[in-house]
């Protein structure tokens, strides 16, 4: 099918879904009531009696890629999964403090997390797709949240493989298991399988950290293929990549943002030692 | 890597001197010792698997070259005669087919949703915890009760069921459908004493409706109209009651639709295949739950180890989609669980087919001739007819016995062929 089409009937699609129109047709109408899609106010998070996260107060800028740096264990997967309520889960945890997506309050036990997780995408370290077809894993939020006919549903799948760049890989196999594809297209389904549900906010997890390098460069140009429509949080170890493929970096150190600012200041010329440390690589 | 050629060289370096020569053999001696062991445990795990093996061979062709020979059509489809020609297994085949079909029906849903609860649905509230975990404990320990002790359990819960509703005899139970009871009378002609003057005296017998089971017996009355059976259908026909020591017509024909004055009806029942009545009696349901009371705990614990071996990877990567935890189970926990589910359930009801002694409790040996019509019916089952033939002194009886372990061993086998083959395209589908 025509590429273009495709993206007109995606986006009718996606607006079925979607409060107010998707995040590429606002720019139309500047309303500057928020450039930001994620704001963390005085936030603080516990396991129990261990408190992964101190005091984070950060601003998640719409549309740009954000990176998380730091060493292990220092609750960057932790602020992740509080962005789109993962945590419900783990009975232990709990959070005090601000944090909010746009109008919803991510801390309200009362928000409907079915709604938030489809406007929330996260793909994890280590590919998961499901043990279905390739097309079923694409469809399978779709058909969480919208009434789609097949020939609609159809589109929707290529159009969200296309964008993950695995369409040209897969369309010749769309039935066959997903879980027979290499990991660096499984970790691009996964993407494709993320972004089919319309999601304003796509959080990934180390997405990269089980890949070669090449697949590593493909989810990079993808990253950068999407940023205008999406806003992208990204945790990686990998400095090269934050440096080549964010717009702002914050730098986690045992539960706190050490620093956060514009990529560029973070990797060039940063306020902190401990920052100016660790992305030079002497420690962690 | 670079460390290899190094400790190459090292050793060559070391073979100049005799002690270090000496290490280097005994070294190698060790290594040696070690394949040696490997070889010999690995010949001790094929010894051991192939005793079994050779037992389970001896068994099967010992059945076999018995239990062939006897094997007819006669033993598939006929009724226990007490000729041994004659004795057919069918009622038990049937009965093993119904009580199996139930139980699977009722104890595969219940067994994997406790299951699916325990696992998936675990409680927030340290109380709710606490509970779950006796309950835990409970299924690990019922899985090793024997089954015995769970005939006797349902022989008080479910057949009669505790006394609380009513008790096993007619017209007491307490709820009832699908039952018409009726009052059969024998014409007076073919009363032997009676009759003595008609030929040809036909026996025939009228059926008057009773209401309720425990209305008293019908006092038949001249011109009353009652049914009789012509082939499949039910004709009214109106009777006459005549008083046998008085004048009787010479009409032969009104005398084969008379009934004597004092005759005592008997109560016969007709049955629809949906009757079903509280308590449910020595039927097939109580025998079904009974078998599903031995094997719910094992199927159990098999779906819990199913449902515990799907990566949570999987979970979260369906709840990240924002499916709610009821999707998350039915679309990606249960059919990725699925196969494992599947054995451990083939497993149980393979346990379920061979199961003699609750059945034994429940049934109790009874001779049936028919394959069961409706779910409170008497049955027997397989492995009880078996059990009975070979408790006689006949010898023909015993390879009857022997030809009936064959069709319950092809009865087990097609059932487990047939989730083995299910299970086989689960996986493709996926894999
Ligand atoms: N489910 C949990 N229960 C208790 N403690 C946890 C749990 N998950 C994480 N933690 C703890 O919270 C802290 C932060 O963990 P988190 O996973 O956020 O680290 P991270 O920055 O993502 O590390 P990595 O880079 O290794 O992924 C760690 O000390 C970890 O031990
Ligand atoms: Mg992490």
């Amino acid at each position: 099918m025509n590429t273009s089409t495709l993206e007109t009937t995606t986006k009718r699609i996606m607006n079925q879904v979607a409060p107010q129109p998707i995040a590429e047709d606002d720019s139309t109408d500047v309303s500057e009531a928020t450039q930001f899609a994620i704001e963390a106010n005085n936030l603080n998070a516990w396991y129990g009696e261990f408190q992964a996260l101190h005091e984070i107060s950060l601003e998640i800028p719409k549309n740009q890629v954000t990176a998380f740096i730091g060493p292990s264990g220092c609750g960057k997967s932790t602020l992740l999964r509080w962005f789109n309520r993962m945590n419900d889960t783990i009975f232990s945890a709990h959070a005090t403090g601000n944090l909010r997506l746009g109008e919803i309050d991510l801390l309200d036990k009362s928000t409907d997390v079915v709604d938030l997780r489809r406007r929330v995408g996260i793909v994890f370290q280590k590919a998961n797709p499901f043990p279905k077809s390739i097309f079923e894993n694409v469809a399978f939020g779709p058909r969480l949240h919208m009434q789609l006919d097949k020939s609609e549903l159809s589109d929707l799948v290529e159009w969200s493989l296309r964008k993950a760049a695995v369409w040209e890989e897969v369309k010749d196999r769309l039935n066959a298991p997903a879980l027979g594809l290499s990991g660096g297209q499984q970790q691009r389904l996964c993407i494709a399988r993320a972004i089919a549900t319309g999601p304003e906010v796509l959080l990934m997890d180390e997405p990269c950290s089980a890949l070669d390098p090449a697949s590593t460069l493909a989810i990079e140009d993808l990253m950068d293929e999407l940023r205008d429509q999406y806003t992208i949080v990204i945790v990686t170890h990998n400095m090269q990549q934050a440096s080549r493929c964010s717009d702002k970096t914050a730098f986690f150190f045992e539960g706190r943002v050490v620093e956060f600012g514009t990529t560029e200041k973070i990797f060039t010329k940063p306020s902190s030692q401990k920052t100016e440390d660790y992305v030079r690589g002497r420690f962690g | 890597m670079s460390q290899a050629p190094q400790e190459h060289d090292r050793l060559k370096g070391q073979e100049e001197s005799s002690q270090q020569g000496q290490e280097q053999q005994r070294r190698l001696r060790n290594s040696v010792g070690r394949m040696l062991l490997d070889h010999y445990f690995r010949l001790a795990c094929i010894g051991i698997a192939c005793i079994s093996v050779v037992v389970l061979v001896f068994l099967i062709g010992s059945i076999i070259t018995q239990g062939v020979p006897s094997l007819s059509w006669t033993l598939l489809s006929g009724t226990p005669e007490p000729e041994p020609s004659e004795a057919g297994a069918w009622p038990a085949i049937a009965g093993t087919i119904w009580v199996c079909t139930i139980c699977a029906l009722i104890t595969l849903p219940i067994g994997i949703g406790t299951a699916v609860l325990i696992e998936e649905f675990k409680p927030r509230s340290r109380w709710a915890n606490r509970i779950f975990s006796v309950i835990q404990l409970n299924i690990s320990n019922l899985a090793g009760v024997p089954s015995v002790v769970y005939g006797i359990l349902g022989l008080t819960a479910f057949v009669s069921m505790f006394g609380l509703v009513g008790s096993l005899k007619r017209g007491e139970s307490s709820f009832e459908i699908g039952a018409i009871y009726y009052d059969q009378f024998t014409n007076l002609a073919s009363d032997p004493f009676m009759s003595m003057g008609v030929e040809d005296a036909k026996e025939r017998y009228f059926l008057a409706p009773v209401i309720s089971p425990s209305d008293p017996p019908t006092v038949a009355k001249s011109g009353m109209e009652m049914f009789e059976y012509q082939g499949d259908q039910k004709i009214p026909v109106k009777i006459e009651v005549l008083d046998p020591f008085g004048e009787l017509p010479s009409d032969p024909d009104a005398l084969s639709l008379a009934i004597a004055a004092d005759t005592v009806p008997g109560r016969i029942s007709e049955k629809s295949w949906y009757y079903f009545s509280l308590p449910f009696g020595r039927g097939v349901l109580a025998g079904s739950l009974t078998l599903m009371l031995v094997i719910l705990p094992v199927i159990i614990i098999s779906s819990q180890e199913a449902l515990r071996s799907v990566p949570s990877s999987l979970r979260d990567g369906a709840r990240g989609l924002g499916a709610t935890p009821w999707q998350v189970v039915w679309n990606i926990t249960l059919p990725a669980a699925a196969p494992g589910i599947l054995t451990g359930s083939i497993l149980a009801m393979s346990r379920a087919i061979g199961e003699t002694a609750p059945i034994l409790i429940i049934a109790g040996i009874v001779y049936i001739r028919n394959a069961p019509q409706h779910l409170m019916d008497s049955y027997t089952v397989l492995p009880l007819q078996i059990y009975n033939w070979t408790s006689r002194p006949q010898e023909e009886f015993h390879a009857i016995a022997a030809a009936g372990i064959v069709v319950l061993l092809i009865i087990l086998l097609s059932f487990n062929a047939i989730a083995v083959i299910l299970r086989q395209r689960m996986q493709n589908k996926v894999r």
